[in-house]
């Protein structure tokens, strides 16, 4: 079980995780604005991911933090 | 400790490795090269650092840098290399950092000439560079003075932490003169630095050196500050030496070389019966003002008397305020001015006043 | 469960105050990594240039300089020179680097001055609004080459570590992106290295990184990455062009 942590506050929505993800469980959020005024990235299926880190390694404002 | 024969230039760089500036940044001008040549011989001996930069804008950075770590760095040039080094001098003194930097005056503007010249007052006392700062400004008149000024400004600019510049010129560079040095400094940093960047060690939040300010409150509140600085300089660093000034009628000002052709001017003056006296200012930023006041009341007018078109004299007349007549004698390009040309000046004063 | 990725220590818990998607946010943590790998960040001086990563200085945790624009090479002389035992590194944009810091860049590397550079190249000035670099490619449009940069008007983009790795002095000139999960790897692994010459005091390190900048290129964060892909690696090939070889692999 491996689990990517969005710090959302941080998160500037580009997307990179989005698509740098390989099981493809990261969307940006169709709803939630966040402070900063852009769309957070979120995890859709946690049960999928890897721990691969792929999102972290792309994220450019250190949002994310994976655990395994 | 007795006295030596030393070259204007070279006692200097002694007398700041003395005060223990271990980091010297140059590139090659004239007539400042005997400095950088002394400094390149001694410094490797002494475990200190004598680099040639790949240019002035560079070495100015080096200094920055050395003394951003934490160490007295000097660099030194001639005019138009001073020019070079304005934009990293407005750094420095928009950062807060300590500096010594040499200027050995010549012929400007332009590559102007290599003989000796105070053209750079402007420069070393109104615009060294962008922005609001003042940087304080020593002018020797001898080699002793040289090299007891060079002890001063590292004090001073790490004291107030500000750049602080020798302004002296290409005759006092090149005169030999006996000079007595001062003991060394035990240390190359003998004030705490607790502001330098030289690495936390863990042991303290990280230091920042910089100059960048975004919003403009901030950035006034940090110049009003620093402009409170100033106004205690102003008060405490005033320096000028008087020469037969308390009974002159006629008072000369004038600073470096050309205050040494005034003293001789002055004797031979006093020789014919004219009160003439001599007011040379040791600072130029702080100008010393009151010393120039103390004399308003009695002077019948004052000449000020420099190797360049007429710059220190603009002080002058702030200082005299319109209360007495201030005159202006000057000769440029390189050419000291003769004796015989500030007494026919003198001479003329007094024609006038009566 | 273990953290196997997190914010790395070197790094201040202060948000970037880059654009969304620019990659300059992945280059500061890869430095910070580094620093924080190699244990180093207690005797650390970076200094920050002009450009988009003036305010580099408030993210690292090290000690920080701000140096005049172009003038981080000097600066970082002078404090290497003082403070010896000390790891010094500039991070510097294209502009600062390339244009107008080239002499202080290129007398650096001659000098085998002891220091890192990592050199962020996004083929445009991003903190003035998008204007020609030195690394803007042919044809390029940008501000000041609304019509794409004509060579023969405007002249050729420069290739630093080509140009750099001639210099005896250079130690490390290798050239990296940060486009893709790999890419990234490879360019911490650069970083890492350039930082390990110098503590084994090998002479100049400089670690050039292909980056973006979505905001002045007109494209999103991913698009950028494909742009960087298509138009940057052809003109800017990634690889060592100069390893004086060492210890470290
Ligand atoms: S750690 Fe890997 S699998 Fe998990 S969300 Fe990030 S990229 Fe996807
Ligand atoms: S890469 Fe980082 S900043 Fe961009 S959307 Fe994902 S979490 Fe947000």
């Amino acid at each position: 079980m491996a689990k990517a942590i969005i710090d959302e506050t941080k998160c500037k929505g580009c997307g990179l995780c989005v698509a740098a993800c390989p099981r493809k469980i990261l969307v940006l959020s169709p709803d939630k604005i966040n402070s900063k005024g852009y769309r957070p990235a979120q995890v859709v299926d946690q049960s999928k991911c890897t721990g691969c880190a792929s999102c972290a390694i792309m994220c450019p404002d250190v949002a994310i933090t994976v655990e395994r | 400790m007795a006295k030596v024969l030393m070259k204007g230039n070279e006692a200097l760089a002694e007398a700041a490795i003395m005060a223990g500036c271990r980091h010297f940044f140059g590139y090659p001008i004239t007539p400042q090269t005997e400095l950088a040549a002394y400094m390149a011989k001694k410094m490797p001996k002494i475990g200190g650092v004598y680099l040639q930069a790949e240019s002035e804008i560079a070495a100015i950075n080096m200094v920055l840098g050395a003394s951003a770590a934490g160490k007295r760095a000097m660099t030194s040039s001639s005019s138009p290399g001073i020019s070079l080094k304005s934009e990293g001098i407005s750094y420095i003194a928009g950062s807060d950092l300590p500096a010594v930097i040499v200027n050995v005056q010549r012929g400007g503007p332009g590559l102007g000439g290599i003989q000796p010249s105070q053209a750079d007052y402007w420069q070393a006392t109104r615009a060294t560079g962008h922005g609001d700062f003042h940087l304080m400004v020593y002018a020797p008149s001898t080699v002793q003075e040289m090299t007891d000024l060079v002890a001063l400004a590292f004090d001073n600019a790490d004291k107030y932490r500000m750049p602080v510049m020798i302004l002296s010129d290409g005759m006092l560079g090149q005169m030999m003169e006996p000079v007595e040095l001062k003991t060394a400094n035990a240390t190359d940093c003998p004030i705490e630095k607790p502001w330098a960047a030289c690495g936390h060690r863990n042991s303290r939040p990280h230091n920042v050196i910089n100059s960048l300010y975004l919003t403009p409150q901030a950035l006034e509140e940090l110049v009003k500050k620093r402009y409170e600085k100033y106004e205690v300089i102003k008060k405490e660093e005033q320096m000028a030496d008087e020469y037969l000034t308390d009974d002159a009628d006629i008072i000369l000002v004038a600073y470096g070389a050309s205050s040494r052709i005034c003293r001789t001017a002055v004797n031979t003056a006093r020789k014919e019966g004219i009160k003439a006296g001599l007011i040379r200012p040791i600072t130029l930023w702080p100008y010393p003002a009151k010393y120039i006041e103390k004399h308003i009341a009695h002077a019948k007018a004052f000449l000020c008397v420099e190797m360049s078109m007429g710059q220190m004299v603009d002080d002058v007349r702030l200082c005299v305020n319109g209360r007495k007549p201030v005159a202006f004698y000057g000769r440029t390009g390189g050419i000291i001015p003769a004796p015989d040309e500030v007494l026919n000046e003198i001479r003329k004063l007094t024609g006038g006043v009566k | 469960m273990a953290v196997v990725f997190q914010k790395p220590q070197a790094l201040l818990d202060v948000p970037f105050t880059y654009c969304p998607g620019c990659t300059h946010g992945i280059i500061h943590r890869l430095v910070a990594e580094t620093i924080d790998e190699l244990g180093i960040e207690g005797h650390t001086v970076g200094v920050a240039p002009v450009g988009c990563s003036v305010m580099n200085y408030n993210f690292f945790a090290c000690d920080m300089v701000q140096a005049p624009h172009g003038r981080a090479p000097a600066v970082a002389t002078g404090l290497k020179r003082a403070i010896p035992e000390n790891i010094v590194f500039t991070y510097q944009g294209d502009g600062d680097l390339a244009a107008i810091g080239t002499a202080e860049t290129v007398h650096a590397a001659v000098r085998g001055e002891n220091i890192t550079v990592v050199f962020v190249n996004n083929a445009i000035y991003g903190m003035t609004g998008g204007q020609m670099a030195p690394t803007s490619l042919p044809n390029q449009v940008t501000q000041t080459t609304p019509y794409g940069r004509d060579t023969s008007y405007s002249g050729h983009p420069i290739r630093v570590c080509e140009m750099l790795a001639t210099l005896e002095g250079t130690a490390l000139a290798q050239r990296v992106s940060v486009d893709n999960v790999k890419n990234v790897q490879n360019a911490k692994k650069a970083i890492k290295k350039a930082f390990t010459y110098q503590i084994e005091k090998r002479g100049f390190s400089i670690v050039e990184v292909l980056s973006t900048c979505p905001t002045n290129w007109g494209l999103d964060a991913q698009e950028s990455l494909q742009w960087l892909r298509d138009n940057m690696i052809p003109y800017y090939p990634l690889g060592v062009y100069k390893d004086v070889g060492g210890t470290t692999k």
